[in-house]
């Protein structure tokens, strides 16, 4: 088939998109709709603003990212959703945030802890209520290391001073209690819950200068953050940082101990994987205490490789060596054989990304290594620099959206016609009911890791059993 | 005869309690079956009728109970003075939880129950201070309170008070249906008071339905926990507040208010002499600086 003008294509659909809105909403969408190039300098798409009233949105709340993102996957704390059971029930375990330990003894992960509110509770204020739990789940599970108390929306509404039960409680068992007061309609989308999350830590951790456990002093400490574990990936990620000869003294926030969340302030280096949800924390840790933090990217040979040098950089020669040394030995010998094996299989295939706030750019690269084109992507909830960031990675013509609507998801479908779509569990089964294979690419869709070496091998079978899957043979879609 | 659902609105501390009870005891001695439902949580609605510090609310035992599904309608309605029913929605101490939340909790036990379904003349709330939100548009929100009576005087933040309320009346008169009945003047002793409020009244459309001269003897009747309608029903105060009874019992004019500007109701303040001409120069200075 001859290639049509992809630009050309891409900027007719991005019309008929349009065309079906009114025109309040015609103006508002223009402004999250771009096509997108290798040489395109400016990405003008306009982000982290409100949704528009009237269209299925795909985004979460300012709860939903500070319980289930930032404070959820922190194992040995436990986390409060302060209000009516709804919020924590409904949330409860579904980002598959690994963790060793064992369930409700040393590793909390997997609870559901609420406070449950009634009728009464609202009328008369639930401080003393949230005071008694804390003591009660103190008692319970004694090993806790803190608790965290993250706000449901009622909260916000009736002013409880979760602040001043946090301060006494503290006070009562010894250990820290944060407070976060995420309630769930501030802001336009989850990632004001990241940034409500990391502030939390800030006032309640690093200025208050709480202690870890003892750690041995190097110039090779490093703290892995803005990585959530989710199907291990934290685990393989640390697997190249430990090869290349540096010491990972904190984890965050996957798999992650309180001790751990404060020893990131002894670090040398942060590295920060997910920069979407901790870049506020990493800012703010340079700030205070001079740590460098430098961005990185843990999926698939290429990205992996740079990121290996990139962090590599930033000690001196004996990391250095030792990690040219292990990209030669190891991993390219690895990675080559993943992509022998694979990319035949996968080459000359067309994908459509769309996800939080970071994973799309970071697995762009991964595709292109197995031979898969990203010619959709964009994000639920990034922010403007996002965009400029998701540019660095564009090769090939990409027809970017902020924001995505089920409507707008259900034309490029029709009119791109994509080999794969990796996007969330809301989008899987409309996508999959039209013809098209879906991967979960929030939750690695009950598998993982994906990063890393270890990670690579499983991302790129779960692509091909994906694209591949005899299913897809076995039936006609509509346009076929 | 259908229920007559009145409601009690004014600026906190303009003596609302005290007229809406001393009043309702009045209407129970002309004969007519009333109940009164306290929508504030300080819960003194009905000490005057019951002769009690505070009644016991509906909130404080659901909470005990563990929810309002637990109560029974005979535990929150207490008889008092002439077999007035009384009951109070109550709520948090101050500075915690959802004041508002309690009355709209309070009000649909009531109703589920059918509080409302005795035998009954007069249905009447007492509301805190101002709407301050959705909870305290409760009783004049559609199916509940019809006639709104506003307590004020002829200070200056009890005016901008009421007609805050007519704002409140007037945003809920046409999905609603209720309606403004009169403004009740309560005597503070500011210059020509009784002739300001009724100018008030028919900026807002409405009517003085009564000037409440003040006499001390609602004081040593308060004291006792007592109307003065009980205490000396032969005082004259006992007297005014029959008359305004008498004056709801017969009200007919139920009006959607006409809530004014504030330039508007600043002008009125001018016309009797309460600010004095725009003067832009006293604006913001300190006595000493003047």
């Amino acid at each position: 088939m001859p290639k049509k003008n992809v630009h050309e294509h891409g900027t007719q659909v991005m019309e008929e998109i349009l065309d079906g809105y009114n025109d309040k909403t015609k103006k508002d969408r223009k402004k999250k709709l771009e096509v997108v190039s290798a040489d395109t300098e400016k990405c003008g798409i306009v982000a982290n603003r409100k949704i528009r009233p009237g269209v299925m949105s795909m985004r979460g709340c300012a709860y939903a990212g500070a319980k289930g993102v930032v404070f959820g996957p922190i194992k040995d704390m436990i986390h409060i959703s302060h209000g009516p059971v709804g919020c924590g029930q409904y949330s409860w375990s579904a980002r598959r945030n690994f963790a060793n330990g064992t369930g409700g003894v040393d590793n909390f992960v997997n609870m559901q802890i609420t406070s449950d509110f009634q009728e009464k509770d609202i009328v008369f204020g639930g401080d003393k209520k949230l005071t008694n739990m804390i003591e009660e789940a103190n008692t319970l599970f004694p090993l806790n290391k803190g608790v965290s108390v993250l706000s449901e929306c009622p909260i916000g509404l009736i002013g409880d001073d979760i602040e001043a039960v946090a301060r006494q409680s503290s006070k009562a068992i010894e250990k820290p209690v944060i407070p976060c007061r995420c309630e769930g309609f501030r802001g336009v989308s989850q990632s004001l819950g990241h940034h409500i999350a990391n502030d939390s830590l800030r006032d309640w951790v690093y200025e208050k200068d709480l202690h870890g456990a003892p750690i041995e002093d190097s110039p090779y400490n490093i703290a892995l953050i803005g990585d959530y574990n989710i199907g291990g990936d934290a685990w393989s990620s640390r697997l190249i940082l430990e090869d290349m000869g540096l010491n990972v003294v904190a984890q965050s926030t996957g798999d992650a101990t309180m001790s751990e969340i404060a020893n990131t302030s002894k670090a040398k280096v942060i590295l920060i994987h997910c920069y979407r949800s901790m870049n506020y924390i990493s800012r703010y840790l340079e700030e205070k205490h001079g740590i460098p933090w430098v961005e990185f990217n843990f999926f698939g040979p290429t990205q992996i490789v740079k990121s290996m040098r990139k962090i590599a950089d930033m000690f001196d020669d004996k990391i250095k060596e030792k990690t040219e040394k292990i990209i030669k030995e190891k991993y390219e010998p690895a990675f080559k054989m993943i992509v022998e094996k694979f990319k035949p299989r996968m080459e000359g295939k067309s994908c459509m990304l769309f996800v939080g706030g970071l994973r799309p750019r970071h697995t762009i690269p991964a595709f292109r290594d197995l031979g898969v084109e990203v010619t959709i992507s964009g994000y639920e909830f990034a922010h403007n620099d996002d965009y400029t960031r998701t540019l660095e990675y564009v090769e090939n013509t990409t027809f970017i959206v902020d924001d995505m609507n089920e409507y707008e998801m259900e034309k490029l479908l029709d009119n791109f016609k994509p080999d794969l779509v990796g996007s969330g569990i809301k989008e899987k089964y409309s996508t999959q009911k039209s013809g098209i294979p879906f991967r979960q690419m929030h939750s690695w869709d009950y598998s993982g890791p994906y990063h890393g070496l270890d990670g690579f091998a499983v991302f790129a079978r779960d692509m091909d059993m994906a694209v591949n899957g005899p299913v897809w043979k076995k039936l006609t879609p509509p346009w076929k | 005869m259908s229920i007559r659902q009145i409601a009690f609105y004014g600026k906190g501390g303009i003596g609302k309690s005290t007229t809406s009870q001393n009043t309702l005891a009045a209407m129970a001695e002309l004969g007519k079956k009333i109940m009164i439902v306290g929508c504030d949580p300080k819960a003194d609605s009905t000490r005057l009728i019951l002769h009690s510090k505070a009644q016991s609310t509906i909130m404080e035992m659901a909470a005990e109970a563990g929810s309002v599904e637990d109560l029974e309608l005979d535990d929150v309605l207490k008889s008092g003075y002439l077999d007035i029913r009384c009951v109070e929605a109550g709520g948090p101490e101050p500075g915690v939880g959802c004041a508002g939340r309690g009355v709209i909790t309070a009000i649909n036990f009531l109703e589920e129950e059918g509080a409302y379904e005795e035998e009954l003349d007069f249905v009447s709330y007492d509301v805190l201070g101002d709407v301050v939100c959705g909870g305290f548009a409760m009783p004049i929100r559609e199916g509940k309170a019809q006639e709104i009576y506003i307590v004020t005087s002829g200070e200056m933040m009890a005016m901008y008070a009421a007609n805050n309320i007519s704002k409140g009346i007037l945003k809920y008169a046409n999905s609603g249906g209720v309606r403004l009945a009169g403004l009740i003047c309560n005597e503070r002793q500011t210059d020509r008071e009784d002739e300001l409020i009724s100018a008030l009244a028919s900026k807002l459309n409405t009517q003085m339905i009564h000037f409440v001269p003040r006499d001390n003897v609602v004081q040593h009747a308060e004291l006792r926990r007592m109307t003065v309608v009980e205490y000396d029903p032969n005082c004259k105060q006992a007297i005014e507040y029959r008359t305004l009874a008498g004056k709801i019992i017969d009200n007919k004019m139920f009006t959607i208010p006409t809530p004014v500007s504030m330039q508007e109701l600043e002008d009125l303040l001018m016309e009797f002499g309460i600010i004095t001409e725009d003067d832009e120069t006293i604006v913001g200075k300190a006595a000493h600086e003047a």
